[in-house]
């Protein structure tokens, strides 16, 4: 047993998890989560999320990604090798468009990727809510809040009442 | 998402009084005055002819656009847009109208295509292999088989769509499924000659295979622009409230900001194959729109792409009803100047370089104006929902994610 994670709390069904956590986002927490078996809709309205960042990275990816393209294809035709195609002159944008709009779209994707999963802390090996033998049913038919100890509104004793007052059906304290 | 309560009635009907039953007086008067006005600026009924074909594929792109957007609606079975197809349906529905507003094209052949429709056309070895499809009978049945084909459909899903308000029968709905599925195929081919006949016959001697698309491309786009802001506009005068909501903005912002991007990519596709391959009977035509009219060129380069794509961009642009609005007008505007750049080089008057004169620009707002006066009469007098459509829940509860 080492760190304190939080607390891990049950509901009974989507409904009243969305309730809840209606109520945890009026309360003013911020480092928690919940966690169901499938997509409850709406539930992100529920917990107060805000925009994600995601699209800024993917434009900056984006952008820089299709001027790179670009860049270097001036570079290659008129300083690298200059080659006179087909009596065109050595600078033809036109010809820089197809792979200044691929690598455009590949960066985009990318930094979309990346940004999505260094942002949600992905990759990681393991969560502290495994080692919670009640949290095993979140894949099958239980619906769970955790509120995490790093929360600053976070205090042992009111944040359980806390739970059992917006009609949790278990609470356990998570350790890893 | 289950239960929703229905929005009200009331404004569902354009009321006596109400600013939009003024519309067709205003169109009436613009017509007239705009009209009036280009004869009376025009150099010669020559000029005349090209200002005229501009202003008239306007507003018959405008009007296909709108009629393919119920026709993918119906195709896709989508429960989203049933709120908002009636609007396209009555727009779409006044092609009968338009397509007797294209008849001058017609008493104008000689004018505009004499090219090719004249006695020389017989010494030109290129016209000669061509004159089996550009010959002035098979280019007249063609028109009468467009006037027929579109005045159908547009007549057509309008009448089937309103029969369902009171009906509110299902079958209504598969019938209309099963129209949209034999109407797409017919409404790509006639498009495409359909542009071939009045756009790149203006030019017999070039041809590109693209054309149909860039002309369908700039049809939808303008389109999808028009029903963005005649809902926004509808909105803001109380029309709709309930039925429409942000999110309906959003996914025809998101449809006009898509087609923004696929204009841009068959419009440079045609450039850059040509620009590549550099075949003088295909570069020819870009020649012609040099000097003076590369300037247009490069600022619908910016304008029909640049900066729509990058305003459009974000979520927030698309949700906001004045942001999104914007943009159509702009998209709308810069439709006509791609058609401008299309049909007026191949003019008398634009020949020798571009000149945007008084009055193009009021033969332009005199036709707009018979079409939004046409569509808004056509309004008044349907409920402007379909509301005996089954999808009507899909569509009320409709939300982006």
């Amino acid at each position: 047993m080492g760190r304190t994670y939080g607390y891990l709390a049950e509901f009974s069904n989507p409904g009243t998890l969305y309730r809840a956590c209606e109520r945890v986002r009026d309360a003013g927490y911020r480092d928690w989560d919940s966690f169901t078996p499938f997509p409850v809709h709406g539930i992100e309205k529920a917990m107060g999320f805000s925009w994600s960042k995601v699209p800024w990275i993917s434009l900056v990816f984006g952008l820089s990604g299709a001027a790179a393209a670009f860049a270097g294809q001036v570079w290659v035709s008129t300083v690298a090798s200059p080659l006179v195609i087909s009596a065109k002159p050595l600078l033809s944008w036109q010809a820089y468009i197809p792979v200044t709009f691929e690598v455009g779209v590949l960066a985009t994707a990318i930094g979309t990727l990346l940004g999505m999963f260094i942002l949600n802390g992905l990759p990681r090996l393991n969560h502290p809510l495994f080692t919670s033998t009640a949290f095993e049913r979140c894949s099958d038919d239980a619906f769970f809040i955790g509120i995490e100890a790093t929360d600053a509104k976070f205090d042992a004793e009111a944040t359980k009442a806390f739970l059992e007052e917006i009609g949790a059906t278990h609470i356990e304290m998570v350790e890893e | 998402m289950g239960h929703h309560h229905e929005p009200p009635a009331e404004s569902l009907q354009i009321p006596d009084g109400h600013v939009w039953t003024k519309i067709p007086l205003l169109g009436a008067a613009l017509a007239v005055l705009g009209i009036a006005g280009s004869w009376f600026t025009a150099g010669d009924s020559h000029e005349f002819a090209f200002s005229y074909l501009t202003a008239a594929l306007y507003v018959l792109t405008l009007s296909l656009g709108c009629l393919f957007f119920v026709l993918i609606q119906h195709a896709a079975r989508a429960g989203w847009s049933v709120t908002v197809r009636r609007t396209a349906e009555s727009l779409a529905s006044n092609l009968p109208w338009i397509m007797l507003l294209l008849l001058p094209i017609f008493f104008f052949r000689h004018d505009l295509y004499h090219h090719w429709m004249g006695a020389q056309a017989a010494d030109d070895p290129i016209l000669v292999g061509k004159s089996a499809f550009l010959n002035e009978g098979f280019w007249s049945a063609r028109f009468a088989v467009y006037l027929v084909v579109w005045s159908f459909l547009g007549w057509w899903f309008h009448r089937t769509s309103v029969a369902q308000d009171e009906s509110k029968a299902v079958g209504a709905t598969y019938k209309l499924e099963k129209g949209a599925y034999l109407s797409i195929p017919v409404f790509a081919i006639t498009i495409t000659f359909a542009a071939m006949d009045w756009g790149m016959s203006l030019d017999p001697h070039w041809f590109s295979t693209m054309w149909g698309v860039y002309i369908f491309a700039g049809s939808v786009v303008s389109g999808f622009a028009l029903m963005g802001i005649t809902t926004v506009l509808m909105l803001r005068s109380g029309l709709l409230k309930g039925w429409v909501n942000v999110e309906h903005l959003h996914d025809l912002g998101k449809l006009t900001f898509a087609f923004t991007i696929f204009w841009t990519y068959i419009a440079f596709s045609q450039y850059f194959l040509i620009w590549y391959a550099n075949l003088p009977e295909e570069t020819m035509w870009y020649m012609h729109r040099g000097d003076s009219w590369e300037t247009l060129g490069i600022m619908l380069m910016a304008g029909h792409f640049v900066i729509p794509f990058f305003f459009l961009i974000p979520r927030t642009m698309k949700r906001n009803p004045v942001t999104l609005g914007l943009a159509c007008v702009w998209i709308l505007g810069m439709h006509f100047l791609d058609l401008y750049y299309i049909v007026m080089p191949a003019s008398p008057q634009g020949h020798h370089g571009f000149h945007l004169s008084v009055s193009d620009l009021l033969l332009w707002i005199g036709l707009v104006g018979i079409f939004i006066g046409l569509g808004a009469w056509k309004m008044r007098k349907n409920s402007l929902v379909a509301i005996g459509d089954p999808r009507l829940g899909e569509s009320l509860a409709h939300v982006n994610f």
